[in-house]
């Protein structure tokens, strides 16, 4: 708990909590080193001064092309994407007032999938018509849920509905690819593992402009999921208003989901992780947007950077790695709160 | 004059109806308590009146405009409700939970005031929290959590308090100190105070205004000392018992009959026994 800062000009004040605002700028400090290195990374040799000069707009034609055009997108495009995947997942636990209700254990990311492979499986559909599909997959599902949840859009019954649904879409998955022929299931295989590899700039343009627009609605009720918190009652009590606060927080998160899924596909973890590790850090008791977001990024880029390197020149997509780290994050979280139940 | 009324109102959840056509004033600046039997509909009363549900016919007012046309935060300006079971998150400081009162009087540009200052400061020396100002919630007795609750309530500083059985899972030193606490409140100025209570004897003593309930209606009220007698014990608890004037205060005090004669007015022979039902 660190001591808010009050500033205040005449009838208007501020309030700062100095923790929170720290953590930001050393993420954000970490995600340019990080992305430093991941410029280096690939099969053209570019030492790190080279990146440097490059970026400062010295540097060969060759080197220019290789940096700016091939490698950048996909960095800024990992963080972009792992961002609006950390905001995403803080949304969703404080919707569902519970550390482990992420968007892809609730169903949204699989849903967003269903309707990508059916774009693939069934129109045989290119990128662009693929990541339609997610969009229009998640909408579909956040439709579903909702007349399932029927206004209820909180707390136990959120996951309840979420986990099954996710069961459902994901034996739906399997089916769509099962029947479909080889080809088809492989090109379906390739976009469910979450890779970013081979994005341009487009790609990074369409994913960041949808963030920032839902960055606003997502900033501008996060105080308001943060205080809902206490209990329904208790939150109404002292004027949050309840329901419009949970249907604009679940129309943000769904949308977020779907643009960084039909973006990159299927990318686990990062959403579950990114807010709590945010909320440790920067020691709050509510969800925290930015910090969520800019770890979320952080996370992504590692784990695109850890799948290149690990086993070099093989590559892993980073979709695999953060599932990966995921599981091993899952089983120690799990592992301490059993032996914090037994000691 | 009321400021706050029910009219004709029926409160109902999804399925369950539980209560019809009710009407209910509270009286501007009483300490009204409302007493009746588990299940009855206390919670549901005041949820209603607090506009937590929307009453599916008849309408609820509060300075003669119907609850549902206020916006939220101008209403928790004026009513302020503590729920039965309210969550305190992982970790949060007393001292934060306070300032969470204050939310209804602050917007994106004022966040933070003087006057926030000042109503957090006052409402934790009236709750006796102050000195807890910096431990978490989590770590807090029962009686000392129900303070800090308390404290986030009045620090919203409205006329209207709305209590759900604020006593409730605390020893009866604590209950006496919380009521104490409301007395003080409502003797301090013109804040109106509704709770539920479970403890007849107490609601007597601190009530101004007592509402009995059963099965959703209201079956009596007014003053403690006017509608308090064995009828109405009979009537609301289904309980056999005389009412007494309470040695130390005056107010009415409930002694239950002997076992003998709750078996047997169980048994449907109550008037055969000899049963003394006098009032009080
Ligand atoms: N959220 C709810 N959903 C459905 N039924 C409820 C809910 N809350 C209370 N009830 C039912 O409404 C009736 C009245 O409950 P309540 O007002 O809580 O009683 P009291 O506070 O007097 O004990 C009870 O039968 C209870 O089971
Ligand atoms: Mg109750």
């Amino acid at each position: 708990m660190s001591a808010p800062t009050d500033v205040r000009v005449g009838e208007y004040s501020v309030r700062v909590r100095p923790r929170p605002v720290v953590v930001v700028v050393v993420l954000l400090a970490l995600a340019v080193v990080l992305g430093a290195v991941a410029l280096t990374l690939g099969e053209f040799p570019l030492p790190l001064s080279g990146v440097v000069d490059t970026l400062l707009g010295s540097g060969t034609r060759a080197q220019q092309f290789v940096v700016l055009e091939l490698r950048a997108p996909r960095v800024v495009l990992a963080l972009v994407v792992g961002a609006t995947l950390g905001v995403a997942g803080a949304v969703f636990q404080a919707l569902a007032r519970n550390a482990l209700a992420s968007p892809d254990l609730l169903g949204f990311t699989t849903g967003a999938a269903s309707g990508a492979l059916v774009a693939i499986v069934a129109f045989g559909a290119g990128a662009l018509g693929t990541a339609g599909g997610a969009v229009v997959g998640v909408l579909v599902t956040a439709g579903i849920a909702l007349a399932l949840l029927g206004g209820e859009t909180g707390g136990y019954r959120l996951v309840l509905v979420g986990i099954g649904l996710n069961a459902i879409l994901y034996s739906l998955n399997n089916y769509l690819i099962l029947r479909s022929d080889l080809s088809t299931a492989s090109a379906a295989q390739t976009w469910l593992v979450g890779s970013l590899n081979g994005r341009d700039w487009t790609t990074v343009a369409v994913v960041g402009i949808g963030l920032v627009v839902l960055l606003v609605p997502a900033l501008a009720v996060a105080r308001r999921l943060d205080l809902l918190g206490m209990g329904d009652e208790a939150a109404g009590s002292i004027g949050v208003p309840v329901r419009s606060t949970r249907v604009v927080a679940l129309v943000v998160g769904v949308l977020l989901v779907g643009t960084a899924t039909a973006a990159v596909g299927p990318i686990a973890f990062v959403a579950l992780a990114a807010p709590q590790l945010a909320r440790r850090l920067a020691g709050t008791t509510g969800p925290t947007m930015i910090a969520s977001g800019v770890l979320g990024g952080v996370l992504l880029l590692a784990g695109d950077v850890l799948g290149q390197r690990l086993a070099a020149p093989a590559q892993f997509p980073a979709g695999t790695m953060t599932a990966s780290i995921g599981g091993l994050y899952l089983v120690w979280l799990l592992a301490r709160e059993w032996k914090a139940d037994r000691g | 004059m009321t400021r706050l009324e029910a009219r004709g109102v029926t409160l109902a959840y999804e399925a369950r109806t539980v209560s019809r056509d009710l009407d209910v004033a509270i009286p501007d600046g009483s300490f009204t308590v409302v007493v009746g039997p588990n299940a009855c509909g206390k919670s549901t009363l005041l949820r209603g009146l607090a506009r937590m549900i929307r009453p599916s016919s008849g309408t609820v007012s509060l300075d003669d405009r119907p609850v549902a046309d206020y916006g939220a935060k101008e209403f928790a300006r004026r009513l302020a409700l503590l729920p039965q079971s309210p969550v305190a998150p992982d970790g949060i400081g007393v001292a934060d939970l306070v300032a969470r009162g204050r939310y209804p009087h602050q917007s994106l540009l004022r966040q933070w005031s003087p006057a926030d200052e000042e109503a957090v400061s006052g409402a934790m020396a009236a709750t006796g929290v102050a000195e807890l100002a910096e431990r978490a919630v989590g770590e807090l007795s029962g009686g000392q959590r129900q303070r800090v609750w308390i404290a986030m309530v009045l620090a919203q500083d409205t006329p209207l308090l709305l209590l759900d059985e604020p006593t409730t899972f605390l020893d009866i030193a604590y209950q006496l100190e919380v009521l104490d606490l409301l007395a003080d409140l409502h003797a301090a100025g013109d804040r109106t105070l509704v709770a539920v209570l479970h403890d007849l004897n107490q609601a007597c003593r601190y009530a101004t205004h007592l509402i009995a309930m059963r099965d959703g209606a209201v079956v009596a009220e007014g003053p403690p000392s006017e509608i308090v007698d064995a009828d109405l014990l009979e009537r609301v608890f289904g309980l056999i018992g005389d009412v007494v004037p309470d040695p130390r205060t005056g107010t009415p005090m409930i002694i239950p009959a002997g076992r003998e004669a709750r078996q047997a007015m169980r048994a449907g022979v109550s008037a055969a026994t000899g049963h003394d039902g006098s009032s009080g």
